[in-house]
Parts: C-alpha cells; structure tokens; sequence
C-alpha cells in the first residue's frame, strides 16, 4: 500500500560524524535509514543528543555527510556539485528552526527577513512585487502588513516563529524539515504553530519532517514516526501504532514518560525504565520490518520476540 | 478575596455574544517601533557620563578641523621676535592671561619687553620660534586625529576582514590565520617603528601610520573572529544557508550587521590608543618631524621649557588628557548602550 | 481571610515595569494563598505575570519593577516592606528556588559539595565538617549514585537530569517552608522530567515543604499539583483544584488551554488553538483581557471586568460566563468530555482534607 505513493526522500545508511578519527569522535547520526512519502508528515522524535537535530541538518545539507546516501527527489543529494542544481535543491527543501529568537536575524526588518529567499532566488519582478509577495506570506502565516516594518524583537515567540515558516514558504518549497517548531512555544501557542503547518500541508501540498522531543504532538501531527535513540532509528512505523503499541523498549519508556493533562491518568501513571545497555552488546542489528510498515532495529535473535509483541498488541496475527 | 456578584449592575444586552470581526486586533504591538540604531542612542543619551564626552569629542573635532576657518593664524608662521610669549587674551587681566611672567621674582610684561604692540595677542601664547601655540595645538590635533583616524580605519578593515574569514572558514585555515596574528601581535610596535623609520628615511604620517596599522588590527581580528564564531551557529545564518544564500552575501547581510556593536565599541577604544601611541612616537622623536606637528611634537616641544614657560606643555597635554579620556568614557558608554546586560 | 494553614498569603499585588515604551503592567491585582505541605501551580504563558509573581515573593525583581500596591504576607510579616538584609535571611533558609536552567543556576568553579553546604553554613551558621556531612546526605536524598565518591565533582561533570537534582538538593538543603519552582523541568528530556518531578514529590512528603510550581506544561501540573491558578495578562483568571481545574474548568481561557494540548484521546485534526497572542499589558485591554481571543466574548466582557465567581468552596473563576443572568454556553468538545468524566468523578476528591471557603 505505501508503496503506491512517491517517495519524495530516502535516507540510506546516513552516517554523520563529528571530529572523525580524534579522540573525541562523535557519531550523531549513526547508519540511519527511512524514506518519506509526498505528502505526508514524519515524525522523528527522540531526546537530547539523539542525533534527530543533526539528521535533519545533514538531509538539508547543512553538514556534508560522512557518508551514506540523501535522495531527494529521485536525486542523489551529494552528486548536486554546479551551483546552479544547488540552488534548486535549496528551493524545493526548507527549514524551520527551533529557537524564534535566534532564528531571526535581529538587525534586518521583517520584510527582509521574509523576502530573503525571493531575493536569493529572484522571486520577485520588481519592489512592488516583492513588497506584494511578502504582505502574501504575512497573511498566510496570520500576521497583518503592519508588522512587516517591524524588527523581529518586538515580536512573541509565537510571532516570531509564524515569521520563520513566511520565510521558509517564500521560495515555494516542496519539502520543509520543521526541527522543534514548537518545542519553545507556549502551549496555546504550539496549537496555533501546528494547525498552521497542518493547513499549510494541505493547502500546498507540503511534505514535512518533524523533529521534536514530544511525543504527544508527535503523534497528533504525523502520519509515521520514527523513534531514535543515541544516533540510531529504533522503531518506525504508522504514528497511531507506535503510540498506542509500542514494540520497542525504549520507544515504551519515552511514551511512559510523556506527561498527559489529565490528573487522574496522572495518579496512576507508571513509568517504565528503559535499560540502555541492550543496544551496546555489539550485536549486529538492521531494520526489520515486524508488522507492515512497522518496523524494529533489531538482532535476528530479537525478531521472534518483537514479532510475538506484535501478535499480543493484535498488529498482526499470531 | 471574591467579590459578591449580586452588586454588579448589569444592563440589558451586557450579555449579547461578540462579533468577534469587531473585536480588537489581537496581534496589535503597542510599543512604538524602534529599530536598534534608534535603542542604542536612547540609551546612551541617558548615560551623562558618555554623552557628555561625546558632545565634547563633536567639539574637539569641530575645532580642530574646521578651527582654521575662524581663527586665521598660520601654525607655522615663525615670528622670532615674539618668541616664548605667554598666552594673553584682550581685555583680560588675571595672570596666565595677561601676558605677564614671573622672572626672577619679578612680574615683567612678557608683550611689553618682546616690543610688541598693543594689538599683538596669543590666546595661549607662542612657543620658541614665535609660532601661534593655539593655532599650533588645532593643527597638531587635526594631525593626531588624522593618524588615529586613518590607522584605525586601516585596522578596522583588515581586522574585521581576516576575523571574518578566520571564524567563517575554520578548520585548517582557521588555524593558520591565528598562527600569524599570534606573530604579528608578539612584535612590539616600538620595534616595527624604528624599522619604519629606517625604511622611510623620513618619518611622518605615513610611517606612523602605517607603524600602528601593521601590528593593531590583530585585537580587532580576534575580537571580531570570536564573534564570527558564535554566530555562524546561529539558527538565522542557517537558515540563510538553507535559502542558498552566498557566503560573501551572509557575511554583508547577516555578519556585519552583528558585529557592529563590537566593532563600534572596538574602535572607539583603538582610537584613543592610536592617538596615544602617535603621541609617544612623535615626543621621542621618531613620529611626525617638524615643522608638522602633532600634538605629541608639542608636548616634546613644550617640555623643554617647562620649568619657565609650563604653559606650553599644559596647553598641548589637557587637550590630549580630554581627548584621550572622552574616548574611553564614550567607548565605554556604548559598550553599556550596545549591549545593556553586560553593564555590572 | 486569614487562615492559619496559610503559609503565604498574596493580595492585591499590582507590579508595573518602566520601560522607554511606559509601563508595563505586569501584574495586575493578583491575590492567592499558599497552604502548607500543598503543591499550587500557576499556569500561564510567558508574559502572564507567573514568574514575576514569585519572584516578588523572594524579593528578586528586576531594578526597573515597581510594586504599586499589595502585600505578600509570611509568617505574619509583609515580604514587600522588607529589606535586602532581611531578605537575605528568608531567601535559600525559608524560600528557595529552582530555575529553569540546572546549566546557569550552579557555580561552574565550585564543587557541588559546597555548594549544597553553603546555605548550612549561612543560615545555620554549622561548621564546614557539619555542613559537607549533611550535604552528603541531600545528595542521596535526591539520588545521586555513589554520593561519597562524587561530592567533590563539579557540575559540569554530571549530565543536566543530575545537575537539576543537585539544584534541588541545594534549594532544600535548608529544609524551606516554601520551595518556588519556576520550571524546573522544561529543559529537561520527558524521561528525566519524569525522574525529577517523582523527586519532588517524594521530598515534599519528607521535608514538608509547600510548593509553588510555576510552568506552561499542563500534563506537569496535572501530575504535580494539589491547587491550580491559571494567568492570563498578569491576573489569576480562575483557580481551584486540580480536579476542577481540568475535569470542570469555567473560564474561556482554561477550556482554550486544555483544548490546545493534544491528550491520548486526541484525534488528529481536532486540536483547537487560542487564535491570536496575549495582550500587550503596556495598554491592557478593559474587561476580561481574553475577550478578544474568546470564541465567547460578551459584550460586557469589552466593558467590565469581570469579577470572581464561585462555583465551589475551592474553586472561583472569573469569568461573566458564570453570571446568573448570563446565558448558558456549551463549551468545546473537549471541555464538554472533561466535564462528564467529572461528573462521573461524583465528589471531587480535595487533596487538601482541609478546604475552608475563602469568605
């Protein structure tokens, strides 16, 4: 079934390191693998120092990756070598940042700072058109034109970041890797960020990639998740699957973690540990997909016991 | 703590639901718009200490760049009749300002003795040659500001240059770039001087200038690569890189424009160092030569008479003491208005 | 009013910021008390007044505040009339307080030993030997491992779960009346949120110490919190237990909070957000600042503000949605669910057993 769709991006094996070869080696991302359909949301979730950030970063090709393969589009990501298939790379994948305050430079006026891309790209016919284009994206976003001489300190968080996505959708992109749009936001404010990206999804036909800490909005805005831990991806699959039933131990804990508005949930809520020390016994593990479309990094002696999770969790049948 | 609600008098239609299309914008910012530029002055208007030496720094420059226009004595026009007369202002009689001297005791008329006229005046008196010393002081000003000036835009260019580049690229050449700057600022800048001095065969503003432009900007690269640093991990430069913006254009568009405080402030501390440095070159004899002068030449000049005439180091030596000191209070006041939580 | 379980007891705190732009009004007429051994969490968004509130509490606001009226009352004496000498005295003996950031609230150069021995040796004037010894003891307490081994570390030798527990361990070590928690977890990974928010509660069962907790994070304060005061534009807006907060809310401004936090029964695309952004309290709006972004504004809501409306003997909201005369409004689905589970909840169960009406 998902085979049906277009693959817009496949991450294969994505390795990126840092200070390769010295002492002080660091393997944010560590041989990653997913694909992302057109259309539709992904969810990378995992906790600080996962690799998630640098991920997204190395996919938009912030880093040049240690190695592995990034395709985009049916294009292999690090075979763009002229300016020119560069800058159309840059057009059709964007980013949205985490932090509103330091996404914005705070010396340029906010036209500026929207237009910055229609600039880059020669959006625009003329001054007017800019000035037209930019009131546009102002609008999509739920600012008025009023704020487009302001400069980004006068702004709230929420604002700020509503600003940032203008920004990202100035050039027309295809692909927008949002790398915790909300995790700094308030939460009436989260609400407003997520059912902006949400329309905007639909609107333009956007496909996302989510990266974020918390799960619970996660898993309300996207299709799949991917859960990762240390570098690795541990569990991918269908967003509601892995929320509700989650094979991985880890991806468990974390879910057991998440504080839910709910007091009575809350009294009888029971955390479970996750034992990190499994996933440094050297086995070797690779992605196996245990029920459809859900898939578990995992040794091959561990398949008949995830499988069997599966089976209890009614995902598929024993 | 509850107010008792049975008191509220309500009328009819209180409770009539809201057109919320009617209601107030609520994105509405109240605070008047004021861009950084705007901020910074606001601040360092309210500081008294800096915008004082401020004002007093805009008049320094007045006088000493536009003084000639009102006051028309030629600074080195010698008059060797009315040699060492102190200064005397028309109409005043209090001593320092009536042209009197103490010599041996006695109060002589300085004016009277050289066989000057009546009209013959020196607001601050003449030096050894019978040069105007008022005329002589804005002229030497004007060249002290000039050196410091022109060095400092020397420095504030390569400096700001090599700290960009620096902390952009990084890695490899990064480190090369530090290794020279770490040479270069080992080399004390007496010692590039005197080598100035040889290569030149004539000392002037040239080789001061270039003596302090050789060795200074490297505090500026430093300071200014630190910054470059920092920000170039920030999320907005990212995200220019994710537009597909050059690096030429990120350093015009997103560095210079932060860096600016740290520029400003840098060169407002450079410029008083610079114009101390030239000072202390021209009073030992290797700055600018006569008949130039600067105001470190004046002071040199001054010194020798010192014990009789004091007037003629004082005048010299307040005007580089203001100098120096209304730019360090300034520098310091911007500091505080560029970056108000670093004060205390 | 006065209540002898009252431990701090806030009234009409009005608190302004001067600002080239004028004055901010930051907080305007807030009143609440603190009872003893209980967790009160203040709710809102930055910008509502909540970390300002507590930090009038310990005496730290910012040079450019001014307290326009009110009084914060502990132990009988107003916190506002005294001194920094005396508040010296208070702050880190009797109210202590955690930050956000477990990175900045510790010295880098210290060992952490002393810096939990230190408040010992100020306000209790022990000896250096006396004070590391119970040091060593607040670091098992807040389960540090092998706390002999790494008392002389120093901070930027633990990772930022350990380091937040040390903060902890530092703000109790005194064993204050009050702790004031000005979200101490939002830095933190939701696992050793977890870890952290168990914590304080298995220290508060032992020390007895009442807790202002202070966050945007409603699933936090569902889990930590006896009593709940939600603020929006420096005013508390509605308060009660933390039942009848989430499982009854009345004001527009808590159902528009609990709408826009997706739960485990939340289906996508029924997520509701509070359109717009607070108001700019350099000109606060007349009436009931959420008008405007209210999906059930009245009129009388641009005109009067509205005042408190007891729905239980714990619980007022102001609101005029709870006039009498007001018409009956059907709140968001979501509210409308909370609410069925509430009455289903049939009596509330009071965390305090003690809930003396207030007038």
């Amino acid at each position: 079934m998902p085979d049906a769709r277009k693959k817009i991006l496949e991450v294969h094996h994505l390795k990126q390191y840092f200070n390769v070869g010295k002492r002080d080696e660091v393997r944010a991302v560590d041989d990653v693998s997913f694909d992302i359909y057109e259309g539709e949301t992904f969810g990378l979730v995992g906790e600080s120092g996962s690799g998630k950030t640098t991920a997204g970063r190395a996919i938009i090709h912030l880093y040049e990756p240690t190695s592995g393969e990034i395709i985009f589009n049916g294009q292999d990501v690090s075979k763009l070598h002229t300016k020119k298939q560069m800058h159309a790379f840059r057009r059709q994948i964007q980013m949205i940042f985490q932090d509103p305050y330091a996404s914005l430079n705070p010396r340029m006026k906010v036209k500026d700072i929207v237009a910055e891309g229609i600039d880059i790209h020669g959006l625009a016919k003329d001054d007017a058109d800019r000035t037209k284009q930019v009131e546009d994206l102002l609008e999509t976003v739920g600012l008025n034109k009023d704020h487009s001489s302001r400069y980004p300190h006068e702004f709230s968080g929420g604002q700020r970041q509503r600003i940032g996505i203008a920004r990202a959708l100035a050039v027309e992109p295809k692909f927008i890797i949002a790398d915790e749009p909300i995790s700094a936001l308030d939460v009436s404010i989260q609400a407003q960020v997520v059912n902006l990206l949400k329309e905007l999804q639909v609107k333009q036909n956007l496909t996302y990639l989510f990266i974020a800490h918390d799960l619970s909005m996660v898993k309300y805005i996207s299709d799949r998740i991917g859960v990762m831990h240390y570098g690795k991806i541990l569990e991918i699959g269908p967003a509601d699957e892995v929320y509700n039933h989650p094979l991985h131990a880890y991806t468990k804990s974390l879910i057991s973690a998440v504080p839910v508005p709910d007091p009575e949930f809350e009294r009888n809520r029971i955390q479970v540990p996750y034992d990190e020390s499994r996933e440094k016994d050297d086995k070797k593990r690779r992605m196996v997909e245990i029920a459809p479309g859900h898939f578990i990094r995992a040794s091959e002696d561990e398949v008949a016991m995830y499988t069997q999770r599966a089976v209890d969790a009614g995902l598929i049948n024993g | 703590m509850a107010d008792n609600p049975k008191d509220i008098a309500i009328k009819p239609g209180d409770f009539e639901p809201l057109d919320q299309q009617a209601g107030p914008d609520n994105e509405r910012i109240a605070a008047p718009s004021l861009t950084f530029g705007q901020d910074v002055w606001r601040r360092l208007k309210s500081n008294k200490t800096a915008f004082t030496s401020f004002i007093i720094l805009v008049l320094m420059f007045l006088v000493a760049f536009g003084g000639q226009a009102v006051y028309h004595h030629d600074p080195n026009a010698q008059q060797p009749k009315y040699a060492n007369l102190p200064p005397k202002i028309k109409g005043v009689d209090l001593y320092g300002f009536n042209g009197h001297l103490k010599q041996s005791g006695k109060d002589v008329d300085a004016y009277a003795a050289a066989g000057a006229g009546k009209d013959v005046h020196y607001v601050l008196g003449t030096d050894y040659l019978g040069r105007d010393l008022l005329a002589r002081i804005m002229y030497g000003t004007r060249i002290s500001l000039e050196i410091a000036l022109i060095a400092t835009l020397i420095d504030l260019t390569i400096g700001v240059g090599f700290g960009i580049i620096s902390g952009w690229k990084g890695g490899r050449v990064d480190l090369f770039m530090q290794r020279v700057i770490e040479i270069l600022s080992s080399i004390p800048q007496l010692v590039v001087m005197v080598l100035m001095a040889t290569a030149f065969t004539k000392t002037g503003m040239a080789s001061i200038i270039a003596a302090i432009a050789i060795t200074g900007w490297t505090t500026m690269a430093r300071l200014t690569r630190a910054q470059t640093l920092q920000l170039k991990n920030q999320d907005f430069i990212l995200a220019a890189r994710t537009l597909g913006e050059s690096a030429p254009k990120i350093a015009w568009k997103h560095l210079l424009p932060n860096l600016s405080s740290v520029i400003i402030i840098q060169t407002m501390f450079t410029i008083p160092s610079a114009i101390f440095f030239e000072a202390f070159l021209s009073y030992i004899g290797i700055g600018i030569s006569s008949p130039q002068a600067s105001l470190g030449t004046l002071i040199s000049d001054g010194q020798k008479n010192f014990q009789f005439l004091p007037y003629q180091m004082w005048y010299p030596a307040i005007v580089l003491i203001v100098l120096m000191l209304a730019f360090n209070l300034l520098g310091d006041g911007m500091r505080d208005a560029f970056d108000p939580k670093s004060k205390r | 009013m006065k209540n002898p379980e009252n431990i701090i007891e806030v009234r009409d705190l009005e608190i302004n910021f001067h600002t080239y732009a004028g004055e901010v009004k930051a907080i305007r007429d807030v009143s609440f008390d603190l009872r003893k051994g209980e967790t009160l969490a203040i709710v809102g968004e930055s910008g509502s007044g909540k970390s300002v509130t507590t930090r009038s509490l310990m005496g730290l606001l910012a040079p450019n505040a001014e307290i326009k009226k009110g009084s914060i009352m502990f132990h009988g004496e107003d916190i506002i009339k005294k001194s920094e000498k005396d508040m010296q005295h208070i702050r880190g003996k009797d109210i202590a307080m955690i930050f956000q950031d477990p990175m900045t609230s510790l010295d880098p150069t210290m060992r952490i030993g002393m810096q939990i021995a230190e408040p010992l040796m100020k306000h209790k004037g022990l000896k250096k030997k006396e004070a590391i010894a119970q040091a060593l003891e607040m670091l098992k307490l807040v389960g540090i491992t092998d706390p002999e081994g790494r008392i002389n570390d120093y901070p930027y030798q633990f990772s930022g779960g350990m380091r937040q527990r040390i903060v902890i361990a530092i703000a109790l070590v005194c064993y204050p009346e009050v702790l004031i928690a000005d979200e101490p977890t939002t830095a933190l990974d939701v696992t050793i949120q977890a870890q952290i928010l168990d914590l304080m509660k298995d220290l508060q069962n032992r020390i007895d110490t009442s807790i202002i907790f202070i966050t945007h994070d409603l699933g936090v304060v569902a889990g930590m919190a006896d009593r709940v005061a939600v603020m929006y534009a420096g005013k508390i807006v509605e308060y009660g237990t933390v039942d009848e907060i989430f499982f009854n809310p009345q004001h527009p401004y808590t159902w528009g909070l609990l709408n826009s936090m997706p739960t485990l029964d939340t289906a996508s695309g029924s997520l509701r957000a509070i359109p717009g952004t607070p108001p700019d309290l350099l000109d606060p709006p007349v009436g009931d600042a959420f008008a405007a972004r209210s999906d059930y504004a009245m009129k009388i809501d641009t005109e009067k503000e509205p005042p408190f409306f007891k729905v239980s003997d714990t619980h007022y909201a102001a609101t005029w949605l709870l006039h009498p005369d007001a018409p009956k409004v059907t709140p968001p689905a979501e509210i409308v669910r909370r609410q069925k589970k509430f009455a289903a909840m049939q009596k509330p169960k009071a965390p305090i057993s003690n809930s003396d009406s207030k007038e």
